[in-house]
């Protein structure tokens, strides 16, 4: 027993003397790269150990941060709720604005279309009452609109000026009860008077031998003193005869009114009929005026 | 007291050694006297007494040479552990097998020697064979002779009878 401790001994003994000679060995000898053997093997051995080092480091670093990560995940979650939220109301605005953008272009083309004076406005309010299919406008007397000036819209006919103050203006919307003007079916050149029922529009005082169907175009005839002549009023939707005659002639009007932002006012008055932009393909109107009424 | 021996044993080695290059540079036969000490003191004292030696006289050796510092210390260290461990198993105070040690020794010590430059790309020993079996000759005649005369010294070997039986 006591010569296998000898030599174990013995045994370390000699392993402790060669590593010491290979240690000193590799401090003279270089690597091929010009680097000491023993700098390079201690590096290489140091190196493992601290990528070793390096990677658990990390490991619990990056469980940490993800520890944190959880804890600040729910303010994060509110805050980016939040952004959505305004980001959204931003995206509507954004989208508000280029339809905005669109009707103005309309408006303008329209502006540039006619060969009537016309004033652009805002739509800043609807009407107060269930009952009254009314507008407010924000340009009035000082901008020069005067009462039974016509409003119109890229799409077609919006109504007249009622009541303007300084700076606004109530406009009376042609499928209100009390509203009409005079109008033409441009396929067949029959003429009639649009009245307001309050939310749509019909056709009557047409001739019972007129020529008019579904799907024909109503314009305005310019015949009534207010609104020029050639403007887009609605197609008609459906045609009723009683014994003969015309009974309930129903248009469907071409202007969306529940999304009317923009309208221009027509500052020229009507007085040849020809003002409006289909009235060049069309011959003088020699009806009748038909009045708007209030 | 020992080691004082052996210390002196080694500088008496490297000095006759570094006396003797001069003129046996040119030679067939080349001696390592040092190797022959390290082998003599690995026989008659045992493994760690030879590794011990053998690492001090090579590093000593490599000090005074133009090599690395280790290799020859390793080699003679490798050489003076292994001839201690055979000494201790088996009987070699006979003629024959100091001789086949000295031999052995040399070979051994050769293969490392060379073997650690060449592996480390420091020099290279084309047909190294002639050389080693000279010198392998050399250190055995030297050996078998330093054996002779010192156990012919007076009281010699009474002493060494005494040693082993303590």
């Amino acid at each position: 027993m006591a010569l296998l401790d000898i030599r174990q001994r013995t045994g370390y003994l000699f392993m402790a003397v060669i590593i010491g000679h290979i240690i000193l060995i590799s401090a003279q000898v270089n690597t091929e790269r010009g680097v000491p053997l023993l700098e390079a093997v201690t590096f290489g051995a140091f190196a493992e150990v601290q990528r070793g080092a390096s990677s658990m480091i990390g490991g619990v670093r990056t469980s940490w941060d993800d520890y944190l990560a959880l804890q600040s995940v729910r303010s994060d979650n509110e805050q980016l709720r939040n952004e959505v939220a305004q980001l959204q109301v931003a995206l509507q605005q954004q989208r508000a604005l280029a339809q905005q953008s669109r009707t103005l272009v309309d408006l303008l083309k329209l502006r540039e279309g006619t060969k009537l004076d016309t004033v652009a406005a805002g739509v800043i309010a609807g009407s107060a009452s269930p009952d009254f299919r009314t507008l407010t406008i924000d340009k009035g007397s000082a901008d020069g609109l005067r009462p039974d000036m016509a409003v119109i819209a890229p799409a077609g006919v919006v109504g007249r000026i009622i009541t303007p103050s300084a700076r606004a203006a109530k406009v009376q919307l042609l499928i209100d009860r009390n509203a009409a003007a005079g109008a033409i079916v441009e396929r067949s050149r029959a003429q009639g008077v649009v009245e307001g029922t309050g939310g749509s529009l019909q056709l009557n005082y047409v001739s019972g031998t007129a020529d008019v169907k579904s799907g024909d175009v109503v314009s305005t005839s310019g015949i009534d003193g207010i609104y020029p002549k050639g403007f887009v009023i609605g197609q008609i939707e459906s045609v009723e005869r009683v014994a003969g005659a015309f009974g309930a002639i129903v248009i469907r009007p071409a202007v969306d009114f529940s999304s009317i932002e923009a309208v221009l006012v027509v500052t020229t008055p009507p007085l040849s009929g020809l003002e409006g932009p289909a009235a060049a393909d069309e011959g003088a109107v020699a009806e009748p005026t038909a009045r708007a009424r209030e | 007291m020992k080691a004082v021996g052996v210390l002196i044993a080694i500088a008496l080695a490297l000095a006759l050694q570094t006396t003797l290059a001069r003129f046996l540079v040119g030679g067939t036969v080349a001696l390592d006297l040092v190797l022959v000490v390290v082998v003599y003191v690995a026989l008659t004292s045992g493994p760690v007494t030879g590794m011990l030696a053998g690492s001090v006289a090579g590093i000593i050796q490599d000090t005074l040479s133009s090599g690395v510092i280790g290799i020859g210390g390793l080699a003679k260290c490798i050489v003076g552990f292994l001839a201690g461990a055979i000494g201790q198993q088996f009987i070699v105070t006979a003629a024959l097998p100091r001789l086949v040690m000295f031999l052995g020794a040399t070979a051994g010590h050769a293969a490392v020697f060379m073997g650690l430059y060449v592996l480390l790309g420091l020099r290279s020993f084309p047909a190294p064979w002639a050389a080693i079996l000279s010198q392998a000759l050399g250190n055995a005649a030297v050996g078998m002779i330093a054996f002779a005369i010192i156990e012919s010294l007076p009281g010699m070997a009474e002493r060494r009878r005494v040693r082993r039986r303590m």
